[in-house]
């Protein structure tokens, strides 16, 4: 099903002050009125209502195990390009060791989805911007390749691309000089499905991620995070991200 | 003052006589855009042809920013019917001549930098690895310059085609 097109994408700035047809206007008060523009918000994939997120539980994941990491890249596309210090890495394993008890703990780390990105605070041309629903994502065609993003990051999360680029994913474009980073699998959610990560570690039996609307008391991962205790990354930082842990 | 207007006349013979020359050129050095298939644009190609930068521009930031997948005017969508074949029936990357972007963005001088980002090709048909080094330059070096000479020469031979 295609959604005609919003109006305004062919209108000229003089048509469209010319017809008005677009534009409802209510006088409220003498010198105050109401602009509302067509409802093209209501045919949109994101919703302020939403916050998506994930749960990822330390104690399942396994520390011999990658196949998030394999999922991600299988579905966005990005692979080593023979320089491990500078290849593009938007999701990794990170193994935790406690000096004093010895106890090590696996985990993955991805974009962490803060609700006050620091990615976005610093960003100079806006190209880092954080969705509606609480992706934070790079739109590549405002950025610029500055990188103050990926050193406002305090997770490592994001990666500049060194290399040009072929083959890429036509849902996840991606090219030399851009900086880029873990999506939350933006175009499966906007269609109703779930991250390549989190099906990934299903399907390995794990289920050490769980995904889903924040916002939503209903939903498995609320319910989780109400009956049992998590944590942020660096949860000093004020940050709230999006993705949380248990049994770090 | 005899003298100028001699001049004058031959000015204006002559202005009028180049248009007429231009016409008959002009068709064979315009781009030979590869043909579509599947159904044609309800809003005519005159529209598309003018409008298809701001609609996928539009388009791009309501999918980007709002989430929107269910739009019209999408690069991806673009290959569904564009998609250029060479002689083997090989659809072509952004590197070929033939690519149903560059047909007419070459001829107009117009550089496209979507492909330094986005796939050149359908989903599943590989781009291989020149495709990645190709980098839009200016005429500078002597090969450059000799494709261009070559590409002025195509025109030149298919005007005289046209006139047997």
């Amino acid at each position: 099903m295609n959604i005609p097109r919003a109006k305004g994408a062919e209108l000229s700035r003089r048509d469209f002050l010319r017809s008005g047809a677009a534009v409802a206007t209510t006088t409220l008060a003498p010198g105050v009125t109401l602009i509302a523009f067509g409802g093209s918000a209501a045919e949109a994939g994101t919703d302020a209502g939403k916050r998506w997120g994930l749960l990822i539980d330390a104690n399942k994941c396994d520390a011999d195990c990658s196949a998030c990491v394999t999922a991600c890249s299988d579905e966005n596309g990005w692979k080593g390009t023979g320089n491990p210090e500078t290849d593009a890495q938007w999701i990794r394993k990170v193994t935790l060791k406690n000096t004093t008890t010895g106890r090590e703990t696996s985990l993955p780390v991805m974009c962490q989805h803060c609700e006050e990105p620091p990615c976005v605070d610093v960003c100079p041309t806006g190209a880092s911007f954080k969705r509606e629903d609480g992706i934070v994502l790079v739109d590549k065609h405002t950025c610029i390749g500055c990188r103050y993003c990926m050193m406002a990051c305090p997770f490592k999360a994001r990666s500049f691309v060194h290399e040009p680029t072929t083959n890429q994913k036509s849902h996840a474009p991606r090219g030399q000089g851009t900086v880029e980073s873990c999506t939350l699998c933006v175009h499966r959610v906007d269609q109703g499905g779930t991250p390549a990560c989190v099906e990934a570690c299903a399907a390995t039996g794990h289920g050490a991620i769980i995904f889903g609307n924040l916002k939503d008391p209903d939903s498995d991962i609320s319910k989780q995070l109400a009956g049992y205790s998590s944590t942020a990354l660096r949860p000093d930082l004020d940050l709230n991200p999006g993705v949380r842990y248990t049994n770090l | 003052m005899i003298l100028f207007l001699r001049f004058t006349l031959l000015c204006v013979l002559l202005i009028g006589a180049v248009p007429a020359a231009m016409a008959q050129d002009r068709s064979a050095l315009l781009p030979d855009i590869p043909a579509a298939t599947g159904e044609p644009h309800a809003e005519g190609n005159e529209y598309w042809r003018r409008n298809h930068m701001d609609l996928m521009r539009h388009d791009r930031d309501l999918t980007m920013r709002e989430g929107n997948r269910k739009i019209d005017a999408s690069l991806k969508g673009c290959f569904d019917c564009h998609a250029a074949k060479d002689g083997e029936g090989t659809i072509v990357t952004y590197q070929s001549e033939q690519h149903f972007c560059r047909a007419c963005h070459d001829y107009v001088a117009v550089k496209v930098d979507c492909f330094m980002c986005h796939r050149s090709t359908p989903d599943g048909v590989d781009e291989g690895a020149p495709h990645a080094a190709l980098v839009p330059q200016i005429p500078l070096k002597e090969t450059d310059i000799q494709s261009v000479v070559a590409y002025l020469q195509q025109g030149a031979s298919k005007t005289a085609e046209a006139k047997q």
